[in-house]
């Protein structure tokens, strides 16, 4: 590991005014996946703002009868909140099939949007990877691409997005609250925050430079069957090779999001039309795009059989 | 070089660290509290698990600047050889081990899991979100699935989680 200075940021605004005033500076809160970034000097920072102490740890109601997530609320927290798992079900169980009980202790609500692609060749620092070192090429392009995205791909990189709790909060239309390096919030809505690979995949998100994540907000409750459904090599801790996130009324109508199979939460408004004609008609529009390599094809008819399982189960 | 002060094991210790120290590396290598081990050091295999605030982490993934004023229990703090925790005896009855190199986080971690379950926290295979959480064995594997023993004891380990369970219960 590189080494780096250390301070304890005293309020939001003054974190991310030195995160842009400071060179190479970082935010740091759980820590589970920069640290384990650092390690591997894939991530390099001369700097760390500790943000851990500026009590964004709280979850409240908001006047519409929604909830705002505090930034730095752990996961194990979010996951266990009685209304998270009273009104937003999809995301508690997203929560819960990620990761594991140590980690969910420490990892944060903002952190977890923000942790990095487990691509093996991002971590590989031997291998080209346009997203560690950009304009050194793809090495998975034409390597062993499995676990790789089929959907919003480019020549630059086919990564994907890992978090399992993106993916619900994309379903559940939440709203990422920041605040700039000048002091100014501003919200994002998290279909805006991700960003696709496209010639720059080393910019995964539409965050301005130290712009600090203070809160995730969600919508009034939507009702609807909600479920999480998570495919993966073993029975628990380990990425998704596809994940579907769905809210399903009883009228047939509903939402769909899928991890695993993109650089972000994959959300197609256009394809949940199809939800009443079934799994087959939703993923058809969900991956009109989509260019799967030889490794990764598996996915498409993977992902079409898990949003099938989903649905029969949410109609009963 | 960074000041921070935090308990372990009931004992306040202040040091001095290069930033880069995480809690494994200042628990082993300056407080000399070798039980707790290094596995992957990259959180992965549980190995490093210890107790802090009262809730189990991988002290390999934090760094121990970021623990001013923190509790910190270990392996050394639950139990000693003459008066073993009830998880420790319970690892040795039931044969909860082969080498013997994952235990200490396998413990640290299986007391957390029973207060986790006791304070109501959900798990994947929970199947109802709003029900009160039963200890399955399906639950205790799900839930301990962060600490990873390469010997493969996994059935005893299991065994022995589930008696003290069951006795606490």
């Amino acid at each position: 590991m590189r080494a780096f200075s250390y301070t304890r940021a005293q309020s939001p605004a003054e974190a991310a005014s030195a995160a842009a005033h400071t060179d190479n500076a970082k935010f740091i809160a759980g820590g589970t996946n920069l640290l384990d970034l650092m390690k591997l000097e894939i991530e390099t920072p001369a700097h760390l703002i500790d943000v851990n102490g500026l009590a964004l740890d709280r979850i409240e109601e908001t006047p519409d009868g929604g909830l705002r997530i505090g930034a730095l609320v752990r996961n194990t927290d979010l996951a266990a909140n009685e209304r998270v798992r009273r009104d937003y079900a999809v995301l508690s169980r997203a929560l819960l099939a990620g990761a594991s009980g140590q980690l969910r202790n420490k990892a944060t609500t903002a952190g977890n949007l923000l942790q990095r692609t487990r691509c093996p060749y991002f971590y590989d620092t031997n291998l080209p990877c346009n997203k560690r070192k950009p304009g050194s090429g793809c090495a998975a392009i034409g390597g062993a691409s499995r676990q790789h995205a089929v959907v919003g791909v480019s020549e630059a990189c086919i990564a994907t997005h890992p978090s399992d709790m993106a993916v619900a909060m994309r379903a559940l239309d939440a709203t990422v609250e920041t605040v700039r390096p000048d002091g100014a919030a501003r919200t994002i809505p998290i279909a805006e925050l991700h960003r696709l690979p496209g010639d720059s995949p080393e910019i995964e998100t539409t965050l301005q430079p130290g712009e600090l994540i203070t809160a995730v907000t969600l919508p009034k409750p939507v009702g609807g069957t909600q479920a999480y459904r998570k495919v993966r090599d073993r029975a628990s801790y380990a990425f998704a090779l596809v994940s579907v996130a769905a809210i399903v009324q009883p009228d047939g109508t509903g939402r769909v999001a899928l991890g695993g199979v993109a650089h972000k939460p994959w959300r197609v408004e256009a394809a949940e039309a199809e939800l009443p004609r079934g799994a087959k008609a939703v993923t058809a529009r969900l991956f009109a795009d989509a260019k799967p390599t030889q490794d990764n094809a598996f996915k498409l008819p993977l992902a079409e059989r898990t949003l099938a399982a989903v649905l029969r189960e949410a109609r009963g | 070089m960074t000041k921070v002060s935090f308990d372990v094991n009931g004992d306040t210790h202040q040091l001095e660290l290069d930033t880069r120290t995480t809690l494994l590396d200042a628990l082993r290598e300056h407080l000399h509290l070798t039980g707790t081990k290094k596995g992957c050091d990259h959180g992965q295999c549980g190995a490093c698990t210890v107790i802090v605030d009262g809730r189990r982490i991988n002290s390999c993934l934090t760094l121990a600047v970021m623990h001013e004023g923190d509790e910190i229990t270990t392996i050394e703090g639950l139990g000693a050889p003459d008066h073993l925790h009830p998880m420790q005896a319970a690892f040795v009855k039931h044969d909860g081990y082969q080498c013997g190199y994952c235990t200490p986080g396998q413990i640290c971690s299986a007391v957390a899991v029973l207060d986790e379950v006791r304070s109501g926290i959900p798990s994947h295979v929970t199947a109802d979100l709003t029900a009160p959480v039963r200890l399955t064995n399906a639950e205790l594997r799900e839930r301990m699935s962060g600490n990873i023993c390469r010997c493969g004891a996994y059935s005893n380990i299991a065994d022995a989680i589930g008696e003290v369970a069951g006795r606490s219960a």
